[in-house]
């Protein structure tokens, strides 16, 4: 089995050839089968944005709705709560909501598109617990407790803007969903204007 | 060749497999033709869906036949579903057994089972027959439980048998026009099949198109690895 | 390069790979002279890799459970993103695995490749073939359609024609009284796990069989008994890595084009490989007008109806299709002529060939129909000729008149 030196270049070039055709068919044939573990159609369904109406919602109440299988709080916050909120902002670990947590919108002082409305994903950043909804200032969370949500789990704490306070497990503030203003009354959860 | 020859055989004997069925009309199958798609799925929503469902569809997959999310969920959802529902009829299955004797049938994939052209004969095949309970018979379903849903626009049509020595020839004939005119119904009746033929598979053009792209890709393929295997083989030869 | 050659040496200081590669792949060597039906070994092989892979793709989505199992394959079909396309590759796969497999197997007839020394090649050979059999049996039970319902329950019903245990036989089988969830969940189980891993087991049996004699050839001659006398390497044989190698991908690729054709562009190929029946969800109170099995199980499926039932029982006909299946295990031994390959022997057995072929696929047909009396007298005389072509074989291969085999491998 004798080569010559051209052979050999020419086997080379078509080994490569072959090797890159076949990577190709490989990648072609991997990428649908990976795909297939993405969410279905029945998940994406079962995900879909909620529509949800607020109107019934009155100041200093919360309401909860399921989305993508986990809660979403609706609170009308009282012009008292609002007024609180820029108070204690050196307890807290990020004041000025500059990690990600939320949509651009939403990346105020209330972290709301309305000021008294806020939509949170009701899941502790920590470990994915439900905070509990505490309202009340003072009592046994302390005299300068201005109300907001308590993570029953692990101690975690977040103010009426579901923002995180210092010293506590949870890293990050709660989420902000995506969500857009149908009228005054209905949101919808899960889809804001920008058509995510 | 004699190996060539024995695959061919091999492959053309297992072809000769022949269906003896019914004379079927062949139905206008066009899954290409959205128009007929779209008034395929109305009808389909507005006369199949109060009794039987269709629960392996999604309104969604509407999108396949060009109408968009908002015109589906204006036009087409009568039963408060979700877009992403899947078509689940408004009858429960107790009413329907009581009112049929049978429960309806799913009809997700029953263009697949049953195929196109015999949905086309079955549909407009319905006569008047006053044995039947439901005062209709079919001439591809002998003793058919669902009454002629269509038969306002259709009409009605009795069964004529003429007797030709041994030799018996079945007829339609229409006794009582409905709203549309035979060819009309036709059409409609064509529609709605096209629909049911999209949606047994409604992947089906994505599977075509992507083959195409597949088989030259292969084509590309086998050139690279013959030459290949030409080069090595040299050594041998 | 330098680290790669010691990261290989670390590997071979642990591990036989290099040695690996040379046995089976660099210094395997094949027969320079084969032809085209040499290519569906390695074709069976990659089928059986789409089917495993595949099939595992499948097990994620799909629900074996009676209420569940036929909506969950339409779910696979519509919601799953590109879950139509695995799911006609899986059930194109099994068609296509039988296809190759029966090829290769008139392969191994043709020329002689189950006789001494490769009697355990064949004998482990036919166990895969059984193991498919089963593989395929169970798993179209899975889509639960009125075919797999009612296919199963034939052939299940076909255990309590055993006399005695018969009837508990099937019960145990079923774990039920009918074909239920109980059976479907249990086929279930051995689809996707038992039967795989006995599979698995037996192509290794299979090819390390093979590479210890060393590959037989359309001359049906050995290669081993001319080497050269320094390096001991048989004089016609080939190193399977590269020849075999690059010219294997060509097959595969005309095979993946033929595959390819089928999934996109006709994967139920007119109700041989999908059954329309099959689009109707199992219904225990219905049976459909005409069930047939898949077209790789109808010539043992005609060899049962051919046997009529003898003293009110279907035991003969069951008898005689366990037999045309099991008789095959003997060919090493009912085969008694002198040369191996199709191209040296007689008249006879070129005959005898060609009338079993033509019965196999005879019967292949007829399992398919309904039965009528003239097809039930066809299934009959196909079947003579299906089974005397094996125990007629030790007698009319002895007599035949054979052509010299050459010394060496004819181009």
């Amino acid at each position: 089995m004798s080569q010559n030196e051209v052979d050999r270049s020419k086997r080379r070039f078509l080994i490569a050839a072959t090797t890159a055709v076949g990577g190709v068919a490989t990648v072609g044939v991997a990428v649908p089968f990976l795909a297939s573990m993405m969410p279905s159609q029945r998940a994406k369904a079962a995900g879909a944005p909620v529509e949800v109406d607020i109107g019934k919602v009155e100041p200093g109440m919360i309401l909860s709705v399921e989305w993508r299988g986990k809660p979403v709080w609706i609170v009308n916050r009282t012009k008292e709560m609002l007024d609180l909120l820029g108070k204690h902002d050196d307890q807290l670990a990020d004041p000025k909501s500059e990690v990600e947590q939320q949509p651009a919108y939403c990346k105020n002082a209330t972290r709301s598109i309305k000021p008294n409305m806020l939509v949170a994903v009701g899941i502790c950043t920590h470990l994915g617990c439900s905070p509990t909804f505490r309202k009340d200032v003072g009592g046994d969370l302390g005299a300068d407790w201005p109300g907001g949500f308590f993570c029953p789990c692990h101690g975690s704490r977040f103010d009426l803007a579901a923002r995180v306070y210092k010293g506590v497990p949870a890293p990050t503030n709660l989420v902000i969903p995506p969500h857009k203003y149908l009228s005054d009354s209905r949101i919808l959860v899960g889809e804001d204007s920008k058509g995510a | 060749m004699k190996k060539i020859l024995f695959l061919v055989s091999l492959l053309a004997s297992t072809m000769a497999f022949a269906n003896t069925e019914l004379q079927l009309d062949k139905a206008p199958i066009k899954l290409s033709d959205q128009a007929s798609l779209q008034r395929g799925a109305k009808y389909f929503v507005n006369y199949c869906l109060s009794c039987h469902s269709a629960q392996a569809m999604r309104y969604n997959r509407l999108q396949d036949i060009g109408l968009t999310e908002q015109q589906i969920k204006d036009n087409l959802i009568f039963t408060g579903a979700k877009v992403g529902d899947t078509m689940v009829s408004s009858m429960s299955k107790k009413d329907a057994m009581a009112a049929f004797g049978a429960a309806p049938p799913d009809l997700s994939v029953i263009s697949r089972s049953r195929g196109a052209d015999y949905l086309y004969t079955y549909l407009r095949g319905f006569y008047r027959d006053e044995t039947r309970a439901t005062g209709w018979n079919n001439t591809v379903f002998d003793k058919v439980g669902m009454p002629h849903v269509l038969y306002e626009l259709q009409g009605e049509q009795v069964l004529e048998v003429e007797k030709h020595g041994e030799h018996e020839v079945r007829k339609l004939v229409l006794a009582k026009p409905g709203k549309m005119s035979p060819a009309e119904f036709n059409g409609m009746v064509g529609d709605l099949v096209n629909y049911l033929a999209f949606m047994g598979e409604p992947m089906k053009a994505t599977r075509m198109k992507l083959g195409v792209i597949v088989l030259l890709f292969l084509g590309v393929f086998f050139f690279v690895a013959y030459a290949l295997k030409k080069e090595f083989w040299k050594d041998i030869h | 390069m330098n680290s790669l050659t010691n990261l290989l040496g670390w590997v071979d200081a642990r591990f036989p790979l290099s040695k690996l590669w040379k046995e089976h792949l660099s210094e395997y060597y094949a027969p320079k002279n084969f032809n085209f039906w040499y290519f569906f070994g390695s074709l069976a092989l990659l089928v059986l890799v789409i089917q495993i892979v595949s099939g595992i793709f499948l097990t994620m989505n799909y629900k074996p459970d009676a209420a569940y199992a036929f909506y969950s394959v339409e779910y696979i079909m519509r919601d799953v993103d590109w879950g139509w396309l695995i799911r006609y590759v899986h059930s194109t796969g099994a068609s296509m695995f039988f296809v190759v497999v029966y090829l290769h197997m008139f392969r191994g007839l043709m020329y002689g490749s189950y006789r001494k020394p490769r009697e355990l090649i064949w004998i482990f050979g036919m166990f895969i073939y059984l193991a498919l059999m089963a593989e395929a049996f169970m798993g179209y039970l899975l889509p639960w359609g009125q075919m797999s319902y009612w296919g199963a329950q034939v052939i299940v019903n076909l255990f309590s024609a055993v006399p005695f245990v018969g009837p508990d036989l099937s019960v145990w089988i079923r774990g039920d009284y009918v074909i239920s969830d109980a059976t479907l969940n249990r086929f279930f189980a051995f689809h996707v796990i038992a039967v795989p891993i006995v599979l698995l087991g037996l192509v290794v049996a299979h090819i390390i069989a093979l590479h210890e004699v060393g590959s037989n050839n359309p001359d049906g001659v050995e290669i081993k008994k001319h080497k050269d006398p320094v390096t001991h390497i048989p004089l016609d044989g080939i190193p399977f890595h590269p020849y075999y190698t690059v010219k294997d991908i060509v097959g595969v690729v005309v095979f993946l084009m033929v595959f390819s054709a089928i999934v996109f562009f006709a994967p139920d190929l007119g109700g041989y490989f999908i059954e329309d029946n099959n689009f109707i969800p199992a219904d225990p109170l219905k049976t459909p007008p005409h069930i047939a099995p898949v077209w790789y199980f109808t010539p043992f499926y005609a060899v049962l109806r051919a046997v009529p039932p003898m003293f009110g029982s279907q035991f003969p006909g069951v008898i005689a299709m366990g037999v045309a299946v099991m008789i095959i295990f003997f060919l090493p031994w009912l085969d008694r002529g002198p040369v191996k390959s199709i191209r040296y022997r007689g008249p006879i057995y070129k005959t005898a060939l060609a009338l079993f072929v033509t019965s196999f696929l005879g019967l292949g047909y007829l399992g398919m129909q309904p039965v009528t009396p003239l097809f039930t007298l066809l299934s009959q005389i196909f079947t003579t000729i299906y089974l005397a072509f094996f125990i007629l074989m030790p007698w009319y291969t002895k007599i035949d008149k054979c052509k010299p085999e050459p010394e060496r491998v004819t181009g």
